[in-house]
């Protein structure tokens, strides 16, 4: 055994998983566990923990893993985390826990997120709930939303007593875990719903198709049905389009609409009622982890898939294992393209895409060169399905109804980030809905944070 | 769960139900929509709302089959439920905005077409509680298809019924109906409302238009979550692109695209067509619905 190298984690073949939404990666063994786990050196001062969103104890949890005592692992992480098994699987775990990493100088990182995979989901199948012991408080706290924000501070508030309610707009829990990324990247029935149903566990109520701002608003929550404190973990929902001609064609999606269909309508069985447009040839428009999604979702739905993006490769906002796994797959990536119109038949149904070559210049605010156009080298590409993967932004309709809610330019609410304290006293805001859209991982660093300071505010 | 405490075939093939939905009804008004599911594993089907009663938390809704998810909604009787109900949806109808005083200076008329005539129905009433009198035109194909006659006459200032075949009432499509009124008998209108299949709202919105008569439609494109998410609702506007689902239902009727509109909808209608023709065939489906191999 190599100590420099992580223990590899077995994967589907890729030219199989091209065809079918099974989870790409399969994760480890107890005995592939352990031995990863014996890499880990148990740094005193342990920068893993630093790196980690919701502070982890990372060395302690891999040291249990070591003994063979999974549960008590299970039981480390689940203090400081109420959805192991999903970060395991979505955490940018190379920018984070993994990147601070002491064996990462001279080798490879421990694998903390594949050993996070591995000790979350062997608790799930030998039915290991989070303990539970806190004194009850008689205060009732509601929370907005249940994807990873609204999760993790409402599964921190019922540790600590609160009687916590979820508010869910969709018929189903769980928010972009949900709705948006991938059966393949995340199982919903294995994974997801598991650690929905722990939450629960832990007391909290989920109510499915709310509206908040539409069937109650923030202020019936606090004057009339009781609750002392609010969390707004709403997100960011609305999808952004590019503004170009031919997007109202047949054929054109956004990647929320796409990937929704897909796994929410679970419209990529045969036998879902809910259609889903199966193209021939499909352009995903954007370089991020949802372009990302959207692509191999439609690659497995038996589609040609291009990703089209204006920068180089080095720039992809994607995590680098999304990428890896989408050229493995026959993803094709058009990079250095922008497209300028969407050609669509006399029907009104897409049948190209008109793009235009770019080079990099200047570096802009962000830090990034700056893509130019090419003069003159508008070419066509010839597809009749169009994604529009360009980003999401925070949905108005709570800010829009809740007065005192204070938002920036970009339709985000303020909110501290230490407290997730708002404008409004007893309202307190975290993840997209805060940030822009950005990681699973953040949104439950802020959902925890939030139940701090829900917690020290309902204290006073 | 969602109790059904009245389900009804008003006509052949257009359902009327009062579901228990209690936030939804809490705060509904005239013009919004909902979304139900039948089973766990439904189509998200949005619906306009009908009628709602705010004492006994129920709300009604009128729908007509036209795909294999509502041929399932329809299956659903007194005493049943439906899995989920999610609303109020939408903006409420511009009327709702308006002071009694501002309603009783103007003179509107709603023209409903079809199952349209069901969520013309709450904006009328809620005028009529106001003590405000609005003309309205209730079109039909036929006889056998109007809906909501009697409940339509008891709200509305003057109720004039046509029948494209003439079967009953006044003879023709509605168009002909606002014409007349206008031209022949000298009404006055400040303001149009109608509501009914893309092709009636596109016709009557061309004859408001040559007589200058104001006039909002009610959109229902196929959406997915209804609150904005998914952007399948797109629609364009003069010019802008707006989302049915949150910036409407309600839009200014003299800027809409429908000819994009009845396009988009061609997409939906071929994909749930499909999955309609093979509910209804099963195993003897074998392309008949022109989309598969």
């Amino acid at each position: 055994m190599d100590v420099l190298k992580k223990v590899p984690v077995r994967e589907q073949d890729a030219k199989e998983r091209a065809a079918n939404f099974e989870e790409v990666c399969l994760g480890y063994n107890l005995e592939e566990a352990k031995e990863e786990a014996a890499r880990c050196i148990n740094c005193k001062n342990a920068q893993c923990i630093k790196g980690c969103p919701v502070s982890i104890n990372i060395p302690g949890f891999i040291d249990k893993v070591k003994e063979g005592d999974i549960e008590a692992a299970y039981q480390i992480i689940s203090d400081a985390s109420a959805l192991p098994a999903i970060c395991g699987r979505v955490c940018p775990q190379e920018s984070q826990c993994e990147g601070k990493c002491i064996r990462g100088i001279k080798g490879e990182p421990i694998s903390i997120g594949k050993l996070e995979r591995f000790v979350a989901d062997w608790a799930g199948d030998n039915n290991i709930k989070p303990a539970v012991n806190a004194e009850k408080k008689n205060k009732k706290v509601a929370v907005i939303g249940s994807g990873p924000s609204g999760l993790t501070c409402a599964g921190d508030l019922a540790k600590m007593g609160y009687d916590v309610t979820i508010f869910e707009a969709l018929h189903e829990a769980g928010g972009v875990l949900v709705y948006g990324i991938p059966e393949f990247r995340l199982p919903k029935t294995k994974v997801v719903a598991k650690e929905i149903e722990n939450v629960k566990a832990l007391g909290v109520k989920i109510e499915t198709n709310v509206v908040v701002g539409k069937a109650v608003t923030i202020d019936e929550l606090l004057e009339e049905e009781g609750f002392s404190a609010v969390f707004i973990g709403s997100g960011a929902g609305l999808p952004k389009f590019m503004g170009i001609p031919g997007e109202t064609a047949n054929g054109v999606f956004s990647a929320n609409e796409y990937l929704t269909r897909s796994n929410l309508m679970k419209s990529f069985d045969e036998n879902s009622t809910t259609p889903i447009m199966r193209g021939k040839k499909v352009a995903v428009v954007g370089g991020g982890n949802v372009a990302m999604d959207a692509a191999r979702t439609a690659l497995r739905l038996g589609s040609e898939v291009h990703i089209i993006y204006r920068r180089s490769e080095e720039e992809l906002p994607a995590r680098v294992e999304e990428v890896h796994h989408a050229k493995e797959e026959g993803i094709i990536f058009d990079l250095l393209t922008n497209p300028v119109e969407i050609l669509k038949d006399e029907n009104g149904w897409v049948n190209g895409i008109k793009c235009i070559r770019m080079e990099l210049g200047e570096p802009d605010a962000s830090g990034r060169r700056r893509p130019v156009e090419v003069p003159g080298s508008e070419f066509v590409i010839d597809v009749d399905t169009v994604i529009m993967s360009l980003g999401t932004s925070p949905n108005p309709l709570i800010s829009s109804t809740t007065k005192g809610l204070e938002v920036n330019g970009h339709k985000c609410i303020i909110a501290s980030e230490d407290t997730g304290a708002t404008s409004k006293e007893g309202v307190y805001a975290g993840g997209d809905a805060v940030t822009g859209a950005a990681t699973v991982i953040l949104a439950m660093g802020a959902g925890k944070a939030a139940a701090k300071g829900i917690d020290e505010y309902l204290s006073k | 769960m969602y109790k059904i405490l009245k389900a009804e075939e008003l006509t052949a093939n257009i359902f009327l139900m009062v579901v228990e939905a209690k936030r939804v009804a809490k705060h509904c008004l005239p013009g919004q929509f909902l979304i139900v599911r039948t089973d766990a594993d439904s189509e998200r089907i949005p619906l306009t709302i009908c009628d709602y009663d705010r004492e006994n938390g129920t709300v009604t809704i009128v729908f007509q089959i036209v795909g294999g998810s509502t041929v399932e909604m329809s299956k659903l009787k007194t005493g049943d439920s439906f899995h989920d109900v999610v609303g109020p949806l939408g903006c409420p109808s511009e009327l709702c905005e308006k002071t009694k005083e501002e309603l009783d200076s103007m003179n509107i008329l709603f023209v409903a077409g079809g199952v349209g005539t069901a969520p013309v129905y709450p904006q009328v009433k809620y005028l009529h509680e106001l003590g405000v009198k609005a003309d309205v035109i209730v079109g039909a194909k036929t006889k056998d298809l109007l809906i909501l006659e009697k409940e339509m006459d008891a709200v509305a200032g003057n109720l004039y019924v046509t029948t494209d075949d003439g079967s009953y009432g006044r003879s023709g499509m509605v168009t002909k109906t606002i014409e007349d009124l206008v031209k022949e008998e000298g009404k006055k209108y400040d303001l149009c409302v109608a509501i009914g299949p893309m092709i009636m709202m596109k016709f009557v919105c061309k004859m408001t238009e040559s007589l200058s008569i104001p006039t909002i439609v009610s959109l229902n494109p196929i959406m997915v979550d209804g609150t904005g998410m998914c952007g399948a609702c797109r629609v364009t506007v003069g010019d802008e692109i707006k989302f049915a689902c949150v910036d409407g239902p309600e839009f200014d009727g003299h800027k809409v695209d429908f000819d994009e509109a009845m396009k988009r909808q061609q997409l939906y209608k071929t994909e749930e067509g499909r999955a309609f023709l093979k509910a209804k065939e099963g195993d003897s489906h074998h392309g008949g619905c022109g989309n598969c191999n």
